[in-house]
């Protein structure tokens, strides 16, 4: 069997106004694959991951684990995937050590059975392994909460928002565990906000407002966008950002770290044309070269459509 | 010279044998936006509480507004507005009762409350939304509202502490708009941000590492300095050098 997730026009709806978190997603995710669920906060991804591991029951739809059907065979599946919830989970009161003890004992295993598979992580938090969880920093947290995860050795393994908040470096790293972690056959379920670490999986869902946008290789979804992309630079962003708007409906133009993404459909603007009515707007030594889209630029893309 | 409204000079707050903020001297020019980046636990919360008012320093000196950070802070906390993705607005009242509420706590007069409410409503298109709880309005445009409501009181600076967190990419560059909108009309902007995007719409930002601020400058001038693509990298350089295990 290839899957190990799949998910048939799974809902969910919450309140008297039946607000859809969840509005009918399909989507399957072969073994061993690090697959990302991409959206902002309030897209759905919460809701779909305690669906998906047995948390929560769906409205509507159904979803599998390995096979295994999560409203009618939960006890096999909590026993058979790990889960990081967005928030931290762990036992404030329990010491590093204890912490992973625990989980260990609840799912009939020891911390050496398994030990190969966190022993990456685990070392770095040998050195605290008497603190307790809720003295650890955010960073510590994160990577004591991956353990837990893992100690059952999981076919499957759940990780809501595992970067939200974290620095640059730890987010490096986190991924770079992930990769360890795929090498030894878990399939990998992540969600997060950040655009930018889709790259790192090897599919992806773009999900806002409880619907799927686009699920492919993040490389296959960027050639899918279809309209031309310019990367323009100016002497002050706000400035040339009022100048494109100006120029024309046609123009759809935003700030992307140093550079104003430009974009527009193939043939609705010269370029030329562009390039000297901004030149004559005081725009200082002005950039205008076409540029590639990244999984931002399509998810912008897909939000305005 | 171009007025100053945050100086600091060695500046520094211990906890215990701890220094959380150690001797950091910047200062911050009005109207600019600038980005006051560093790994978890570098020490940014704890210096933005002392610029704040809410703590008092170890050492050094601190002037916010032209204020001092140790005798002043009550004038200090008229000044400033402050926003963060953690705490904002009340979620149990409605959108205009928020904007009448800290209109209130800042001294706005009725009139002015009602004046200044109406242009910020229209100003974000929330005609129908001004008797709902804000409780249902969507994270975008709730942090929209909260940015407006923090400088309603028109203070001299911003404090916003990773305010677009988790929000969609098209609301996160309206919010960025919103930004650009208050520093030219004056309002000094201080931001912390995970999103390295965002560092390179600011003016100017500096990188803690350890307590300490390791860099400052211009994106540009970062980028330069450290032979790197992008601010990304200037970071991940700076603080992958970090002795502190957050």
């Amino acid at each position: 069997m290839m899957e190990a997730i799949k998910i048939d026009g799974i809902s969910k709806w919450y309140g008297k106004e039946k607000l859809m978190a969840v509005d009918h997603i399909s989507l399957s995710v072969n073994r061993g694959e690090v697959f990302g669920i991409i959206g902002p906060d309030g897209a759905g991804k919460t809701s779909l991951f305690r669906m998906l591991t047995t948390l929560l029951l769906p409205d509507e739809g159904s979803a599998s684990i390995d096979g295994m059907d999560v409203v009618k065979d939960y006890r096999k599946i909590r026993k058979s995937i790990g889960y990081m919830p967005g928030k931290f989970s762990l036992y404030q009161d329990l010491t590093v050590e204890e912490n992973l003890t625990f989980f260990a004992t609840v799912f009939n295993t020891t911390i050496q059975e398994n030990y190969y598979l966190i022993k990456d992580i685990y070392i770095q938090l040998e050195p605290f392994k008497d603190r307790r969880a809720g003295k650890l920093s955010g960073g510590m947290k994160q990577k004591l909460a991956l353990c837990c995860a893992l100690i059952h050795k999981p076919s499957v393994l759940f990780l809501d928002e595992p970067t939200t908040g974290v620095d640059t470096v730890s987010r490096k790293e986190f991924w770079d565990m992930l990769k360890r972690l795929k090498a030894q056959g878990i399939t990998i379920l992540v969600s997060t906000p950040y655009m930018d670490e889709a790259s790192l999986c090897d599919r992806i869902a773009l999900i806002q407002h409880g619907k799927i946008l686009a699920v492919d290789t993040p490389e296959a979804i960027r050639q899918a966008f279809p309209l031309a992309l310019y990367k323009a630079k100016g002497a002050s962003t706000p400035g040339l950002l009022n100048d494109l708007r100006g120029y024309s409906k046609d123009v759809y133009a935003y700030v992307f770290g140093e550079h104003v993404h430009v974009v527009f459909k193939e043939g609705d603007i010269n370029v030329s044309d562009l390039r000297t009515y901004l030149g004559a707007k005081n725009n200082g030594d002005l950039i205008l070269e076409p540029g590639n889209p990244t999984i931002e630029d399509c998810f912008i893309h897909l939000l305005r459509t | 010279m171009q007025e100053q409204v945050i100086i600091t000079e060695g500046l520094t707050k211990r906890f215990g044998d701890f220094t959380a903020v150690d001797k950091i001297t910047f200062s911050v020019e009005k109207g600019e936006i600038f980005g006051f980046l560093g790994a978890n636990g570098a020490g940014k919360t704890t210096a933005m509480r002392m610029l704040c008012g809410l703590s008092k320093p170890t050492s050094g000196k601190a002037s916010v507004a032209g204020f001092d950070v140790y005798r002043q802070t009550e004038k200090i906390k008229e000044n400033i507005g402050y926003m963060s993705q953690k705490f904002s607005l009340y979620d149990d009242l409605t959108v205009l009762e928020n904007i009448k509420f800290f209109g209130g706590i800042y001294k706005l007069t009725d009139k002015q409350i009602k004046i200044k409410s109406e242009e910020m409503i229209n100003r974000l298109g929330l005609k129908d939304q001004v008797n709902k709880l804000v409780r249902s309005l969507p994270l975008g445009w709730k942090q929209k509202l909260a940015f407006s409501v923090a400088i309603l009181h028109e203070p001299q600076i911003v404090f916003l502490d990773e305010p677009t967190g988790g929000v969609d990419p098209v609301t996160r560059r309206q919010f960025w708009d919103l930004i650009y909108n208050a520093a030219a009309n004056g309002i000094t902007v201080f931001l912390t941000t995970h999103y390295m995007d965002e560092a390179e719409y600011c003016n100017r930002l500096s990188i803690m590492v350890d307590g300490r601020i390791d860099a400052l400058g211009s994106p540009a001038v970062l980028k330069q300095q450290f032979k790197a693509a992008d601010l990304d990298e200037v970071f991940y350089r700076l603080a992958r050098g970090a002795k502190r295990n957050e």
